[in-house]
């Protein structure tokens, strides 16, 4: 075995584990904290492939932005501590047969297409980050134009998901209106 | 030089669990941290392919991916949020009030 395949062989038990652990730990935060290092693994492998300007982005986007959002907002809403409970029976034998099922599927169809043998080395063209930035604005100009549409409409529809009601429907208890009330007298 | 085999056997793993993740797992914030196990998934199997085919469009996609990951986090999160506002709680078998 070369060395890049052992290298290999050992990121990718690292990421599987911290996927495994994200799933069945208890404590929200700790799922969050796992998803981070699986993040950061997946980068790695990115630098192996050789493109290093997608392992950064990995890096800031997923592990960094992201993943502190989501950290934010368990402890915002102190959603830690939730049981593991099984609601209904037997859910969770069928969600792992059925988890197992799609594995062996996916493995079946790689199994039976031909070329999977092949190797992959690094990228030999130009990765740089204006070879990208190039490719972008030329062939992908479109696209581009509608990924920042959609950010400015995430934008919009997170604040106005998230904002306090200002007119509130007539009988129902009002106590964010009064704790505001109280707040500035 | 690495088998292309490796590559999308670690993605189709880690999209497997993460497919078990958002069924098994009831806190709704474990299961959109299994959405984006499933969006890491299909990222590494495009650069994997990008590297093998020794083209940048792989590349791009995954760019596109992350833009559309994180607008979709940021609408998910304050979801979240507004949700446990009015329910106060973030468990999905909470989020049953469409159900007939």
């Amino acid at each position: 075995m070369s060395p890049a395949v052992i290298i290999f062989i050992v990121l990718a038990l690292v990421a599987v584990a911290c996927a495994v652990a994200m799933l069945v730990s208890k404590n929200a935060v700790y799922s969050a904290l796992f998803l981070v290092l699986n993040f950061a693994t997946i980068g790695v492998i990115y630098l192996m492939l050789g493109a290093p300007f997608i392992a950064v982005a990995q890096i800031t986007v997923y592990a960094g932005a992201i993943m502190v959002l989501f950290l934010f907002v368990i402890m915002l809403l102190g959603g830690e501590n939730l049981r593991l409970g099984e609601p209904l029976r037997g859910q969770r034998l069928i969600g792992l047969i059925f988890g197992a099922v799609l594995l062996a599927e996916i493995v079946l169809l790689l199994i039976f297409r031909s070329g999977m043998d092949q190797m992959v080395g690094t990228l030999t063209i130009d990765t740089s980050p204006a070879a990208l930035g190039l490719e972008m604005f030329n062939k992908y100009s479109l696209p581009f134009e509608v990924t920042s549409l959609v950010l400015l409409v995430a934008v919009i529809g997170a604040v106005i998901l998230t904002r306090v009601d200002p007119i509130r429907r007539p009988g129902k208890p009002d106590q964010d209106r009064k704790d505001q009330s109280g707040r500035q007298a | 030089m690495i088998p292309l085999a490796y590559y999308i056997a670690l993605s189709a793993v880690m999209f497997t669990l993460g497919v078990v993740g958002v069924i098994l797992r009831r806190n709704a914030l474990v299961v959109f941290m299994s959405l984006e196990l499933m969006f890491n998934a299909a990222n590494l199997a495009f650069m994997a392919f990008a590297s093998y085919y020794q083209a940048l469009s792989g590349q791009m996609f995954v760019i596109f991916v992350m833009a559309v990951a994180a607008a979709e986090v940021a609408v998910g999160l304050a979801l979240m949020v507004a949700i446990f506002k009015a329910k106060k709680a973030v468990d999905v078998d909470e989020m049953s009030s469409l159900k007939g």
